[in-house]
Formats: C-alpha cells, structure tokens, sequence
C-alpha cells in the first residue's frame, strides 16, 4: 500500500508541475499580449493613473484636450475633458475607460502617456516616479488653427459633409471637420445614439473615411495628368462635340445641357465641360491618368499621423470593396470624376495643396510638436516632401485655370473680395434623383497660396459651386484673417 | 517535552515572521486606504496559533511537526490578500481561523483515537450524501450554482464537509471490502474482472458525482468527490482497471451531462475559449489570467498590484475566493506563485508520510484520502485559475475567503495530526 501512496504523491509532484508551468507560461510568455488585450482593466486604469499630456491648438495658445482629476477610493485618475466638445471632435478624437481611443488620442497614446521611449521622457518619468508623483504625459501642439475650424464647422452646421483645409507648403492640416459629429465628453452616449437609424454615422470621421465620387473636381487630376503628357496647353483647343457624345454604347453628356464646341482646355475646365474632359482621358489613357493619380496619393492610405484603421484610400471601388489598378475601368468617366471612383476629402485637399505648393506633394500632418512636462521639445515633426507630382509649370497653369473657375466659371461664389481664389468645383449624382454630392476644392491666395481647403457636402440639391464653394471661402477668409498665417 | 513539537515551534515562528513582513508590507502600500488598527490583525493571527501550538503539546505531542506550520503559512497568504483586498472580509476571515482551530482541538479532544471512527463509516457516509441531497433541495443559488445553505444568518458550504465525510466512509467501507475488490473473479481477455456486485460502489459514487454536476451545477465538488473516491480505491485494491473503468465511466456520464445540460456546457466552452466573450462569460476567466500574467517574474509587491476599481470592487470577479491564487500570484510573481505551490506539495509530501507511516490500513487509507483531497482541491482551483481545467467554484484550501473552507480544511489537518501522533508515538 505504502507504492500506491508513494505514487499519489508523485502524481501531485506532476500536478504542481503542470500548474507551475502553466503559471509560468501565462506570466512569461503571455503576459506581454495579455498586458495589452483592450478588455484589461488594468492597462485602462494604469493609463488612466497617467496625467496625459494636454493637447492644444497651433502655435499652443489654447487647450483642445483637458484632464480633470478624480479620487476616488484611494484611486487617483485623470479623465479627459475637451472644452470644445464636439467642435475638435474628428481630428482629436476621444480617449476613455469604456470604449478605448481614437483619433490623435489613439496616435500619440505613447506620447501623452510618456510611453515614448526617448531619453528626455523617460528622466522626466522616473522623476515622477521617484518622488511618487503621478506620470505625466507629454503635450501634443498640433497644426490646428481655431478660425479655420470654427469656420469650418459652421459652414457645415447641420448638413452632412466635411471640410479638410491644408497648409500648402507644409501639409499641416489647418481645419478637419466632419458632420454629423458628436461630443467627445460623452462617448457612450453618441455611441449609443449612432446606432439609431438616419444617425448618419456622427463618429465617422469623413474627410478621412468619407469616400465620395469627386465629380468635377476631379478634372484637375485629369487636366494634370494632360498637361504633364506634353500633348496640352492650357490654350489646345479640344472640339467638344455638343451636348453629348458615347462613350462605349452610354451617352455622357455636359451638366445642364451644356453646348461645348471648339473651346481650349482652360474654358473646358472653367465650364466644367465633361463631353472634353472625357475625351482628355481617352487620349490620355489609363497609364498616364492612373500614374498622376498615384502620384498624387490615389490607391494608398494618406501618410498622415492618424491611426491607419481611421483612414481609408482613395481609388476605384465596387461595392464597397477596393479595386486594385489593374481592373478593368472606363477611362473616360473615370476622367470626369464617375465610374466607380471614390474620394476622401482628405485627398481632394491634397490634390488643391499639391498645385498650390507648385506641384510637389507634402505628407498631411496634424501634430507640429511633442512637448514634456519639463518643457523640452521631445518631438517636432518637420515638412516631408512625397513626390514632385507635375512641374511647377503645370501647376502654375492649373493655378491660372483653377483662378478662372472662381472668376468666371462654375466656382464664383468663392470669390472674397480682394483676394485671388483658385478653385474647382464638383457635383456628383447620388443614384437618387436631385440629390447631390457637392464638392469644392480651393487654395488662396492664387498668387501665394497659404491655404487649400476641401468641402463636400452629402446629398444635397444644391450645387458644389452653390453650397460648398461658400464654405471653402469662409474657412479661407477666416483662417487669412487671423493672421497666423505669415 | 517532544523534539517535535520544538520544531513546530521553530516553524511557527519563521511563519510568524513571514506573516508579520506580509501584514507590514500591504499596510505600507496602501496606508492611504486602510487604517493601521487593522493590523492588529496580525498580532491575532500569531495568537490563535501559539493557542494551537498549545493545544497539540497537550493533545498530540507526537505528531507531524510540519503540517501546523504549513498550513499557519497558508492561512497566512489568504488573510494577507484578503486584508489586501478587504479588511472587512479580513477580520471576517479571522473570525473562521478562530473557529476552525477551535473546532480543530474540539475533535482532538473528543475522538481522541481516530479508529474509533471506523465503526461510525456508514453514519458518516450516509451524513455525507445527506447533506449533498440536503444542498439540492433546499440550498441557496448563487451566480448560477446551487452550493449553499442558509442557517441563519451564515451560509455553510456542506459540499466541503461531505468531502471529509467522504474520505472517512471510503477508509472504513475499503478497509472493509479491500480484499474482495482486489480478487479477481473471472478473467476476460486477461483482464481479471471483481464480480459485478461489487462495482455497485463504484457506480453509485459516480451517480452520485453526475447528479451533484446536473443539480448543483458544481463541476468542482463533483470532481474533488470522484477524484478522492478514485485515487482511495487505488490505494486500498491497487488495481489500476477501477481508476481506467471509473474515468471511462465519468467520461461517458459527463459527456451526457454535458449534451444535456447548458451551463456545463458553457463551462466548457469558456474554458476552451474564453476570449470571444471577454465583457461577458469568459470575463471572469480572462481577469483572472491578466491578473497573474500581470504579476510577472518577482510581482509587484504585497498590496501594490492593480486589483480594486475606482467603485471599490474587485476586478476579478470573486477575488477574495476563486480569484486568490490570481491575486497572490499578481503580487508575488512566478516566485511567490510556484512557492504556494511547493507549500501545498510539501503539505502533500507530509501527509503522504503520515499515510506511509501509520501501521493499520484504517488510518493509511484515511491520512492517505485526507492527503489526497487536500491536494487535488488544490490543483483544481489553481488549474481552474491558469486554464489547465475548466474553473470551479472551489476553494483553495486555507487561503480562499470561507468559513466553510476554513473550517473543514482544519478538521482536515486535524485528522491528519491525529493519525500522525499515534503511529510516530508507537515508533518512538
């Protein structure tokens, strides 16, 4: 009997061993993906313990991301306030215990957290921890200007759409807008209202993740991709062949019937004639087209310090799902802005702060510079050239066309007094009738450009020249006349 | 005086010493929140089991001199992270140390010799399953499990003593029928069989596992009872075909229950997976394993890991009880955790020798049993814990939140002790 017992001990020998291994491998090896796993409480209220880093607008005069301090049972925690409630909502985002982070909250989390590994950062946070004190995080001065923001979000009041304005020369975004929005300081509560049918998706950020059809907008990329080729001048007179003309067995015709006969390729662009444009893009081709567009950031995710899962590309897409390049495309329509092209607001801003900056595209960026508590510059972000997408002739042509949309074409009601306004407008059918996408893409001053700016508008009416290019032009006027651009 | 009990004494006092570093070192990370009367406590603590010391020098002046000391250390670790946790629970925990010591030297006292035991088996046994019945019907459910009755005010858990019921039958009734079982009375395909009548334990023992499953949905109890039952009937017959035959049997049972009953079910799957349903069922699981794999290689120190929300309760849900050897393993690390563990199996080791030791199958089958019960309730919360098995609702024995617990587990010891006395004072 003695074996057997000897045996019964041996067997709990085993089990000790199998449970000593097991609690090994959960505390080695698994610990640093449970440590993360979103549903750890601990992650969450450890983060919450940090004082996380102001966020402020540009040049950090005022404070867009708050803290305010909670004891509660011996438990210390910071939660996060945003002054202006929903007005910096899409490119701020939210950060709490429930419903995790987003935006630049989620972008910088190691930032404001003081869970960047540089060396100014991590003596600031052994202080801290020295003296016992709470970690505090670094402060993020981002690129946003309050004028262009308020402006922004006024325009667009209560219709759906966004606004995405860009410092040309630096791809700083000077305004990101998006409505329906939400207010950051209650999460669950939008989330909760966002599921309700005709929400109209608030916690959507659409200059980033809105694709729309740009239309006309798009036949800057077109006449980009034309004059780049050699075969075009501003002046090459184009036959516009009338009202309509059919493009593989479908007529395409001008927008309200318009007559287009011999006209340059200027006056095509300033009457926004598609019966020219898609002739443009059969001469030019798909390579050709399909190249500037790639150039100019079409078929990738913008370079932008924004969470990639909050950011979508803009290219050809069948329900729903992203076509690669290769597939097959009606290269006429595509050249007007239709066929199954889609568009964030982001882009089309890219492509007016691409020919604004003389042809040379910049990465979008929305932080200038990571401060710590000491008051160090830990991080600063410096303009990052992509690729030179036309020649600073092109651009300056495109520039002179785009000025005359404003002067005298589609685009009037962009106009601001003294100020030269380059412009473009869009309208793009919905699939239900009279209603709309409007778009406007502009820069200003023409002559040196300090801001571009896009608008849309979502199933409107109305007209891109009627309803979004008045938006584009107070977000202009009121960013030019704060006087922080130089 | 006896050699022994200066060793327990020594022993005492080093667990004395780890105690009062384990007390000092919550009440220094969290003297924010808690109030340093409570660290009287401590002082307690040490008292009740210097009354302890006494009582064995009166009572059993020759028994095991490191069983006391073992299981001192582990009601020490569960009062430190009960304290940690709560000390409300702390001082409730306290109260159940007093109780149990006091009925620990109570049955010291009254049974004197443990053979006198045997001849009451079948008024145990039937006490036992008594009591299982007696939770069925009229006991209390709590978060899905019927394991409680109400009397008064306090809620015994029966499940824990029918347990150590339980062992004390099956010495008695295996003593009994050792050689019958062990004969075989006819042989297939060289296997030789028992005659049928005498599996009706067997079978019964298994009934009475599955219903205690099905009815009171407490896969935990249902599998300390069988496994005691088991690993008992090894002991006594030493024929591995009844722990093959007893498996099989449960595993046909169990996937019967499993078909038929949804909350096992679920217990299974959470344990399979848990990670699908992290805000819901798998939840308690998930805290639970994030709360030890957070406590590294070293830990983060006594009272210094994240374990309370802002709204004061627990992240682990049943910290204080399921969720300890979490906690003890956040705080400590892998070093702290595998020493728990080695206590328990140096407990083991102990046991077993008294087993080895004593000189009549009555009491081997029975330090034996108690040994073996101890242990695997052990490993089936700390396997529950770590996902090794599916998780119960059992407690870790004197280091879980329970009066139940507490008390039985020091009957437990007590038995043991007693079984040791007598055949380290026929050696001597």
């Amino acid at each position: 009997m003695n074996a057997r017992i000897g045996r019964l001990f041996w067997i709990a020998a085993l089990g000790t061993l199998i449970l000593v291994t097991m609690t090994a491998y959960w505390q080695i090896w698994a610990a640093p993906d449970l440590a993360a796993r979103e549903d750890n409480a601990r992650l969450v209220y450890r983060q919450l313990s940090v004082k996380r880093g102001l966020i402020y607008d540009a040049g950090g005069h005022t404070v867009l991301a708050a803290n305010k301090r909670r004891v509660k049972n011996g438990i210390t925690l910071y939660l996060r306030r945003y002054p202006f409630g929903p007005l910096f909502a899409q490119p701020v985002g939210y950060n709490t215990v429930g419903e995790g982070r987003t935006a630049l909250e989620l972008y910088y989390n190691d930032y404001l957290t003081s869970s960047n590994s540089d060396l100014a950062t991590l003596f600031d946070k052994l202080g801290d921890k020295l003296q016992g004190q709470t970690v505090t995080g670094n402060d993020l001065v981002t690129s946003l200007s309050m004028p262009a923001q308020r402006a922004a979000a006024r325009g667009l009041g209560t219709l759906h759409g966004a606004v995405v304005a860009l410092e040309p020369q630096t791809g700083r975004v000077l305004a990101m807008a998006s409505s329906p929005g939400y207010n950051p300081n209650d999460v669950a509560g939008a989330i909760k209202r966002s599921a309700a049918p005709g929400s109209g998706s608030p916690l959507l950020n659409r200059t980033t993740q809105g694709l729309y059809a740009p239309g006309s907008t798009f036949k800057v990329v077109t006449a980009t991709a034309a004059l780049e080729s050699g075969r075009y001048t501003p002046d090459t007179i184009i036959d516009g062949k009338g009202t309509c003309i059919t493009i593989q067995t479908v007529p395409l015709c001008n927008a309200g019937g318009e007559f287009a006969g011999q006209v340059s390729l200027a006056e095509a662009l300033t009457f926004s004639y598609n019966t020219v444009f898609a002739q443009i893009g059969e001469q030019v081709g798909k390579d050709r087209l399909y190249r500037t567009m790639q150039a100019y950031g079409f078929f990738q995710k913008p370079p932008i310090d924004y969470p990639s899962d909050e950011l979508s590309r803009s290219g050809m897409y069948s329900r729903g799902k992203f076509l690669a390049p290769s597939a097959p495309v009606d290269i006429a329509r595509v050249a007007i802005g239709q066929e199954r092209l889609l568009a964030t607001p982001l882009q089309m801003a890219t492509v007016a702060a691409t020919i604004a900056n003389g042809g040379m595209r910049m990465a979008p960026s929305l932080v200038d510079k990571a401060i710590s508590p000491s008051g160090k510059t830990v991080f600063e972000s410096s303009p990052e050239q992509i690729t030179r997408v036309m020649s600073s002739q092109t651009a300056a042509d495109l520039t002179s066309m785009m000025r005359r949309v404003v002067e005298e074409g589609t685009g009037t009601a962009a106009n601001v007094g003294n100020l030269s306004v380059a412009g473009k407008t869009g309208t793009a059918e919905t699939g239900t009738a009279g209603l709309n996408n409007a778009w406007f893409i502009a820069f200003a001053p023409a002559e040196r450009p300090r801001i571009a700016v896009a608008v849309v508008i979502e199933r409107t009416p109305e007209f891109g020249g009627t309803i979004a290019a008045p938006i584009a032009r107070d977000v202009i006027e009121a960013y030019l006349a704060s006087g922080v651009a130089k | 005086m006896r050699s022994a009990r200066y060793r327990e004494l020594w022993n005492l006092l080093f667990v004395a010493l780890v105690t009062a570093i384990g007390f000092l070192s919550v009440y220094t990370a969290r003297q924010q929140e808690i109030d340093s009367t409570s660290l009287i406590y401590a002082g307690y603590f040490l008292a009740l089991y210097a009354v302890a010391h006494i009582g064995l020098r009166a009572g059993l002046p020759d028994a095991d001199p490191w069983l006391l000391p073992l299981a001192a250390l582990l009601t020490a670790v569960g009062l430190i992270e009960i304290y940690r946790l709560n000390p409300t629970l702390a001082r409730d925990q306290s109260i159940w140390i007093v109780v149990g010591l006091a009925g620990f030297l109570a049955l010291i006292l009254l049974v004197g010799d443990v053979r006198r035991l045997e001849s009451y088996k079948y008024t145990l046994g039937a006490l036992a399953v008594t009591l299982l019945l007696l939770t069925m019907v009229v006991g209390t459910e709590i978060n899905g499990a019927r394991l409680w009755i109400r009397l008064g005010g306090i809620q015994v858990q029966p499940g824990e003593f029918s347990k150590l019921l339980l062992v004390v039958f099956l010495a008695g009734y295996l003593r009994e029928k050792q050689e019958v079982l062990s004969m075989s009375h006819r042989t297939i395909l060289g296997i030789g069989f028992p005659a049928v009548r005498h599996l009706g334990p067997l079978l019964t023992m298994t009934g009475i596992a599955l219903a205690v499953v099905a009815v009171m949905n407490d896969m935990g109890t249902a599998l300390l009872l069988f496994g005691i039952f088991l690993a008992m009937l090894y002991v006594a017959t030493g024929r591995s075909l009844y722990t093959v035959v007893g498996l099989a049997l449960f595993a046909a049972g169990s996937w019967f229950v499993y078909q038929t009953a949804g909350h096992v079910r679920e217990r299974f799957s959470i344990w399979l997976n848990p990670w699908p349903d992290s805000r819901d069922t798998g939840y308690q699981l998930i805290q639970t394993i994030e709360s030890i794999a957070d406590g590294g290689l070293f830990g983060s120190g006594l009272g210094r890991s994240f374990q309370l929300l802002d709204n004061g309760s627990t992240i682990i849900p049943a910290a204080q009880t399921d969720g300890i050897y979490a906690v003890w393993a956040n705080e400590t690390g892998l070093a702290g955790a595998a020493g728990l563990l080695i206590v328990y199996l140096l407990f083991a080791y102990r046991g077993f020798k008294v087993a080895t030791l004593a000189d009549d199958s009555f009491s081997k089958l029975l330090a034996a049993g108690l040994t073996f019960a101890f242990s695997f309730q052990a490993f089936l919360i700390v396997g529950g814990v770590t996902r090794v098995v599916p998780l119960t609702g059992i407690t870790l024995p004197f280091v879980s939140y329970g009066g139940s617990s507490i008390v039985s587990n020091f009957m437990l010891l007590g038995l043991l002790l007693m079984v040791s006395d007598r055949t380290r004072k026929a050696i001597r």
